[in-house]
């Protein structure tokens, strides 16, 4: 697996991060290979077991473990809807449904651990997540890195222009 | 876009969260030294690390995380001159329904954080500490990254601080998406580089076995920030702050069917329910009447709005007089919610009025506990799911008349049977709904429907 010559530079820094063991920088290698990548290859398991001197089923098994670590690209942007009690109440169910339909997601499974819910033309996908912590102003959603609060359904079509 | 700025209500005493909102502060290091920043750290170095310790356990201090653990005495299960090397690790792995203080003091105060972080660790002689911010908070990580370099900048970080002769390193670290990392020994496995499975008990403080088998502080980021307000004024004088054995302010996080919500900061135990729901948050919405309240979290027991508890309280001659109080007078502290047979937890309060369905409610709250179970533990792993299937089975129509009694005794039967409280967290809100709201089960089991799953809105 090639990884550019910056990526690597920031790996080896993150390594020295953990100087009793390296071991513990198997979770921020995966982060920033995905933040590369979009997703998590076989190859990057067997390379970050490499760099660490671990083997790989100790690098697949964190990357079975942590939802927020995937096998699959996601959309071009992705988008994550709080789907916990605080947001349910204020309507975060129906605000999943509307980003599925104006993101054109056909949206037939309400479950965890479903594959990632992607537009076709790959620009959008749709993730519903457990309480992302700002209940007091509810429904909250993500988009990239960005977070949104008090989200109204009728923000829905504005905020995804701003995604393109 | 973090909050929509809001002024602190009258009945508030912004100590942690006094730079919340606060017209033209910034979260940069300039901003916070010009407001006094970085004094308390100072004056730290003029005591012992033993002075400090004693401080906070003279304050009183107890976690804001969710267990209510005196600080002070965690701090002095940390015995000076032991040969292997202490650690500290932040906890900001926020992540219980209902609470959302900590991504408030990372994004808009973290240099508070940080020293109240170093003090702590000068307190307990750790050299090496992390701060475990949760995956979904990545803008929290930056902004935590930047404020350490600045903090290194000005030599508050890193070899020798301030002439002292202290050396201290602090790294961020994320997580990435899991719940059971914000129990203290799945979060050390998950830094150690493992599944975050919660370590078998005993040892029970990752003070006496942590973070790579040594000695381990890990607090919590309200918890931290408290420390340096305790070195500013002294323990003595913060223990005067709230109430005997429930000292300090917390930050309420309400949410849910009240006019106002958001985070409001209150001596703990100077505010009942009833106050702060309809004098801090402007009561229910028009026309609703409060139905229950969930008080400390997810995981805390929910409480009815019809509920009678009997109330022992101590009198000045000693003496002890009982009385009956219902659900608006009971005080939020640590000690009387306790009392009520729920918990303060981490301060997040969920507030239900009289349009929501309670089955709706239990399980969607069992939808949580069934995906964030780590699955370690059977009793756990298979009955989180359970629940969940069982309260959406009776919400479709497709629920038999044991319904009910079944959905108790999974509960029932997963409490404690877990190597970590996650077990009681996911059982406590199926007993306490069932119990408190067992008629709305039953007439739920009863309907007919189509038994077909799909998406479970709350109409």
């Amino acid at each position: 697996m090639e990884l550019p010559a910056e990526l690597e530079a920031r790996i080896d820094e993150v390594i020295t991060h953990f100087p009793v063991s390296k071991r513990s920088a198997a979770l921020p290698l995966l982060h920033l290979i995905q933040a590369h990548t979009g997703y998590i290859e076989d190859d990057a398991i067997t390379w970050v077991a490499q760099k660490l001197g671990l083997e790989p089923i100790n690098v697949l098994e964190l990357v079975s473990f942590y939802p927020m670590l995937r096998r699959e690209p996601a959309g071009k942007h992705h988008i994550r809807v709080c789907r916990t009690l605080s947001c349910a109440m204020a309507g975060g169910y129906e605000l999943l449904d509307t980003f599925c339909k104006h993101a054109g997601i056909n949206r037939d499974h309400n479950g965890h651990g479903a594959h990632i819910l992607k537009s076709e033309d790959g620009k959008y996908s749709v993730e519903f997540v457990e309480c992302l912590a700002s209940c007091g102003f509810a429904p909250v959603c993500m988009i990239n890195d960005d977070f949104f609060v008090a989200v109204t359904q009728d923000e829905v079509p504005q905020l995804l222009e701003k995604y393109q | 876009m973090v909050s929509p700025t809001r002024t602190p209500h009258p009945r508030e005493r912004r100590i942690i969260f006094k730079n919340i909102d606060r017209p033209g502060w910034t979260n940069d290091i300039g901003c916070y030294l010009q407001d006094g920043g970085y004094e308390e750290l100072k004056k730290a170095f003029t005591m012992k690390p033993e002075q400090i310790v004693n401080e906070v356990k003279a304050s009183g201090l107890r976690g804001r995380g969710g267990a209510g653990f005196p600080c002070g005495m965690k701090w002095g299960f940390i015995k000076p001159g032991g040969t292997k090397p202490v650690y500290l690790i932040c906890n900001a792995d926020e992540a219980e329904p209902g609470t959302f203080k900590d991504r408030y003091i990372i994004h808009q105060d973290p240099h508070q954080l940080l020293e109240g972080m170093i003090i702590s660790c000068f307190a307990v002689n750790a050299r090496l500490a992390y701060i475990y911010i949760r995956g979904e908070f990545p803008l929290g990580a930056k902004i935590l990254e930047n404020a350490i370099a600045e903090a290194k900048e000005h030599g508050f970080v890193g070899k020798n601080i301030l002439g002292s002769g202290f050396d201290l390193d602090i790294f961020v670290f994320r997580g990435a998406g899991a719940y059971i990392c914000g129990e203290e020994t799945g979060l050390i496995e998950s830094i150690e580089g493992k599944r975050p499975y919660p370590r078998i008990k005993p040892p029970y403080f990752p003070a006496v076995l942590g973070l790579y088998m040594s000695p381990t502080i890990v607090n919590n980021v309200e918890t931290l920030c408290n420390v340096k307000y305790i070195v500013k004024i002294g323990g003595a004088e913060y223990a005067n702050i709230g109430r005997t054995n429930n000292t300090g302010t917390r930050i309420l996080c309400v949410s849910g069917d009240v006019q106002k919500p958001g985070y409001y900061e209150l001596e703990v135990g100077g505010i009942t329910i009833g106050e702060l729901i309809y004098d801090v948050c402007g009561g229910c919405k028009p026309g609703r009447k409060l139905k229950a309240v969930i008080p400390g979290g997810s995981s805390a027991k929910v409480l009815s709005a019809t509920d009678r508890y009997t109330i022992k309280t101590k009198q000045a001659d000693g003496a002890t007089l009982e009385s009956e109080i219902g659900l608006e007078d009971v005080r939020i502290d640590f000690d009387s919610l306790a009392a009520v047979g729920s918990m303060a937890g981490s301060g997040g309060i969920i507030v239900m009025d009289d349009s929501r369905d309670m089955v709706w409610a239990l399980n969607n709250i069992n939808e949580f506990y069934a995906h964030e179970s780590c699955g370690q533990c059977t009793p756990c792993r298979e009955g989180s799911l359970w629940m969940k299937k069982i309260t959406e089975r009776m919400l479709h129509g497709g629920a038999t008349d044991q319904d009910t009694g079944t959905l108790l005794s999974v509960a029932d039967n997963i409490a404690g049977r877990t190597i970590c409280a996650f077990g009681e967290a996911c059982s406590w809100p199926t007993q306490s709904f069932v119990a408190k709201f067992r008629d709305e089960f039953v007439a739920t089991a009863g309907k007919t429907g189509n038994g077909q799953s799909g998406l479970l809105s709350p109409k």
